[in-house]
């Protein structure tokens, strides 16, 4: 194994040598982790596939009935501008906190906006899924929706997983500080938030724009 | 309120309550079975208080020591490997005397078939891989523990989880009759209300999360945790196989989860994945199972063909012919293994390029696998072999698995495949892959690795038996299937009427009753040999002549493995050091050891998954969610808690491992001549002949 710390230890944004020892502890946790999520990826590749195979029915609305392209926009939006603020958050963890710093406030300020956006994220997702079922399309009608609801379903399961997740950590940090092991924690956080935005963006374009087309 | 509370579960759902009700073979059979486990459990309690082995017990299941969750694995595996050769005696029997009907019902029968092949594959082959591939990688390339320690707690308490709800179906309720591929429509909610299907679904998907993290876990172990000088080039070929393995389940295990929680979504809220009508497609489940299912394949032979590979250069006394381009043909299986899962469904109406390309993809795999078996034989060549046990199951595996994948090949042609599938041919096939691969594998592993930690050997002589006898009771069992498949015999036949295939059937039969033997004999040997344990101490830990780190540590292996972390200059570290004569010299500097301590995490979270798959299946929504939120509660409090460590002082180490090398140094040791005596106490010393 390398001991150097001025090396990359795994992909994304590493903690860098003035962590120290925390950024040797990072290796094997995140590196882990990405693994991890890469398995995850598949899960969602095979309800991709699914969802690819089916078609709608003519008995039952499809995506030009059910699709409010404007509501989605506005998901695509929080999601990403989310991305940016964990992105901001984690610069924070890297730069400030590299010496036990008092930044904690600007830490825990980036981590709530984060999951201020992803409940707006869930409240307009789950507003499309009433109104989808409103409109005659719940998930029990047919294949095609029942591949849709589940695929969207799982993404945003995976969601407030994440912003519950995100609130631990806030909860941990306010009460142990900025440890090693709430570093590691916030690092696989960051990767699972941004795997979050990747899955979204294939759902926008091949769901939501691929079905309008 | 009794539903609120109990929701589909009632009286009559107790297996031993319908016993007395409606009293017949079937009826009986199931309640011995049933009764076996609350007799069983009773038994258990009462040892364990009798003993006063309360205290061990949960030490034990607490645990984050890689060797005890191993060993856990196997044992678990052994119960389970018991029930699925009971089960698969019965089948056997009620086929030699089922011309005209047996003494079975067919819903019974095909509960039998079902749960045989689910048990087989899911709770019995992959727990004895992981509990072996726990045990030994850590010590193959020299480190102390695997990455994350407690999450491979999770895996075996989610395996378990798996296996409780596997068992309890035994007692309440029943299991699917879908076979173990489960195929809709036949396991949807229309056709098949019960909870059969239910437990089925949850039982495989939950093990199967255990078995995706086991995957993760070990990938990492061997990416990150290799010691100095270790680069993928000097790993053992044990640890390689479990690599490819481990990567294997982490893009395997996947396809199974998606498809069980689809089917799952299907028979509990009405979605319509798999149905026939309004749009469903069940060609979907099919694919994603066998996604799935063509790679679980090789996630179980891969480790059994690396344990061969420890046997031909271990038990030849011979460095690995080819090491290359066995390394090169493990990760082109691995990668190959992805590409063919559309044979396992020639016949369901893709057209014949599609069926030709898989069919050519199929019959490539099998030149990594005879480059594999040309190293093996090559590496006996000229070598100093000795026939023990491990010797006799690769020799048997030479034979019996190549005429296994040879029937593969053949059933890889389509055209071939449009007769055979669906015939005893393809059972015949499978176990043909199986028992002489897989559990030959495994088998000859633990008798391989059990004295490194337990600290003495099994009785070679047992053993031997144990290993001829599966020999012997695989093919009078299996080989009259390949004959009667070709006569038309199809698979899962409950009854037939034709007075030809009555011979071959009683041949089976009584071979199934051989294999019935073979497994006592696994407990006689573990048993003789526990009472020997004595005379057949090897505390130098090297009762093999080993070539790889594990047997470079005393034998029982402490907790901390290495008093010091060995460093590695090439393949066979070990047998480098030993002919430097500088394996047992005295090492200057000792260090602490941190170590994780033990948990009850994985065994909450075993608890929870048990009562969230429990109550999914009897529709007791209270103990499903209230389930789901603890575990959800668990890993939140978990992240609170601090994570304990213990220390173990240098000055202990140095103690106990000093004595160790000390002993080594004076001792004499044996040469392979006495490898099988009482002399061996696990010193090796060099033969007086010259090897190649």
């Amino acid at each position: 194994m390398s001991s150097s710390t001025r090396q990359s230890l795994h992909p994304g944004l590493n903690l860098g040598e003035e962590h120290g020892d925390d950024h040797l502890e990072a290796e094997t946790s995140v590196f882990g982790f990405w693994v991890f999520m890469m398995s995850d990826l598949v899960t969602f590749g095979m309800f991709f596939a699914v969802f690819a195979t089916t078609m709608p029915l003519p008995c039952c609305p499809g995506p030009k009935e059910l699709f409010d392209l404007g509501s989605v926009a506005w998901q695509t939006a929080f999601l990403l501008a989310s991305s940016l603020t964990s992105g901001m958050a984690i610069l924070t963890l890297k730069q400030e906190h590299a010496a036990q710093g008092a930044c904690t406030k600007k830490l825990v300020f980036w981590l709530l906006v984060t999951v201020l956006l992803g409940c707006g994220f869930l409240y307009r997702e789950i507003s499309d899924f009433i109104s989808m079922a409103a409109a005659g399309g719940p998930p029990t009608r047919s294949g095609y929706l029942s591949a849709l609801w589940s695929l969207v379903g799982l993404h945003g399961l995976h969601v407030t997983g994440g912003l519950i997740w995100c609130l631990v950590i806030v909860a941990g940090i306010l009460v142990r500080g900025v440890d090693l092991r709430w570093k590691l924690t916030l690092l696989r956080w960051a990767v699972f938030w941004h795997f979050l935005d990747v899955v979204w963006i294939a759902i926008f374009s091949f769901i939501f724009l691929g079905g309008l087309l | 309120m009794f539903e609120a509370i109990f929701g589909r579960l009632t009286w009559d759902s107790i297996i031993l309550v319908q016993a007395v009700e409606q009293p017949n073979v079937n009826t009986f059979i199931t309640a011995s079975a049933a009764a076996m486990m609350p007799i069983g459990g009773v038994m258990i309690v009462a040892l364990l208080t009798w003993m006063k082995w309360w205290k061990p017990l949960f030490e034990w299941l607490t645990s984050v020591d890689h060797k005890k969750i191993g060993t856990m694995y196997i044992i678990f595996a052994v119960i389970m490997l018991f029930r699925g050769v009971v089960e698969g005696m019965l089948m056997r029997a009620n086929q030699a005397v089922g011309l005209n009907g047996g003494f079975l019902s067919s819903d019974h029968f095909n509960q039998l078939f079902t749960t045989h092949g689910t048990n087989m594959i899911f709770f019995v082959a992959m727990p004895f891989l992981f509990g072996l591939i726990n045990i030994v990688v850590p010590l193959q390339i020299g480190a102390r523990d695997v990455a994350f320690p407690r999450l491979n707690q999770i895996s075996l308490g989610l395996t378990a989880a798996g296996g409780f709800l596997f068992m309890i179906s035994l007692m309440i309720g029943e299991f699917s009759t879908g076979g173990w591929t489960g195929y809709p429509s036949f396991t949807g909610r229309l056709v098949n209300p019960g909870v059969g299907p239910d437990y089925y679904i949850l039982a495989i998907a939950i093990s199967g999360i255990g078995s995706t993290l086991t995957g993760v876990n070990f990938s990492v172990t061997i990416y990150k945790m290799r010691t100095a000088g270790m680069n993928f080039m000097r790993m053992p070929l044990f640890t390689w196989t479990a690599l490819c393995t481990s990567i294997l389940l982490i893009f395997a295990m996947p396809p199974l989860t998606a498809c069980c929680a689809m089917l799952g979504l299907d028979r509990f809220l009405g979605f319509h994945f798999f149905t026939n009508d309004m749009g469903g497609n069940l060609m979907n489940f099919i694919n994603l199972f066998w996604m799935f299912g063509h790679p679980e394949v090789y996630i179980l032979v891969l480790p059994a063909f690396g344990v061969m590979s420890e046997i031909a250069s271990t038990y030849s006394g011979k460095r690995l012919y080819g090491y290359t381009s066995i390394v090169a043909a493990t990760m082109c299986i691995a990668v190959l293994s992805f590409t063919v899962w559309l044979h396992h469904f020639f016949t369901m109406g893709q057209s014949a390029t599609v069926n030709a390309a898989f069919g050519v993809a199929t019959m490539l795999i099998a030149i990594p696998t005879g480059v594999k078996i040309y190293d093996w034989l090559a590496t006996l060549w000229g070598g100093r072999i000795r026939f023990t046990a491990p010797m006799i199951y690769l020799c048997g595996f030479f034979v019996l698995f190549t005429i296994g994948g040879l029937s593969g090949v053949i059933l890889a042609s389509p055209t071939l495949d449009y007769q055979l599938h669906n015939s005893q041919f393809l059972v015949a096939h499978f176990h043909n892959v199986i028992i002489p691969g897989v559990l030959f594998g495994i088998l000859a592993g633990i008798h391989i690795w059990f004295p490194k930690i337990y600290g003495f050997r099994l009785m070679e002589s047992y053993s031997r038996i144990t290993a001829f006898l599966w020999a012997i009771g695989f093919i009078l069992t299996f080989m009259p299937l390949y004959q009667t498949g070709m006569m038309g015999m199809t698979r899962r036949t409950v009854a037939y009427e034709d007075p030809a295939l009555v011979p071959w059937m009683i041949v089976s039969g009584i071979g199934a009753l051989v294999l019935g033997l073979a497994f006592l004999f696994i407990l006689l040997t573990i048993f003789v040999s526990v009472l020997n344990r004595k005379k057949l101490a090897v505390p130098f830990g090297d009762p093999w002549d080993g070539r790889t780190l594990e047997w470079w540590t005393p034998a029982p292996t402490p907790e901390w493995n290495f008093a010091v972390l060995p460093k590695v200059n090439g393949v066979d570290a070990f047998t480098e050091a030993k002919a430097k004569g500088t394996a047992y010299q005295p090492i200057e500097k000792y260090e602490d050891i941190e170590m994780p301590a033990n948990t009850y995490y994985g065994l909450i979270i075993a608890a929870m998954a048990s009562g969230f798959g429990f109550g999914l299946v009897w529709h007791m929504w209270w103990l499903a969610i209230a389930s789901l939120l603890g575990a959800i509660a668990t890993a939140i409090i978990y992240a609170f808690l601090p994570q304990k460590t213990y220390i173990i002082p240098a000055a202990e180490v140095r103690e106990i491992d000093e004595a160790w090398r000390r002993a080594a140094r004076e001792s004499r040791g044996v040469t392979r001549d006495d490898e099988s005596n009482e002399a061996n106490k696990g010193l090796a010393r060099p033969d007086n002949i010259t090897n190649p």
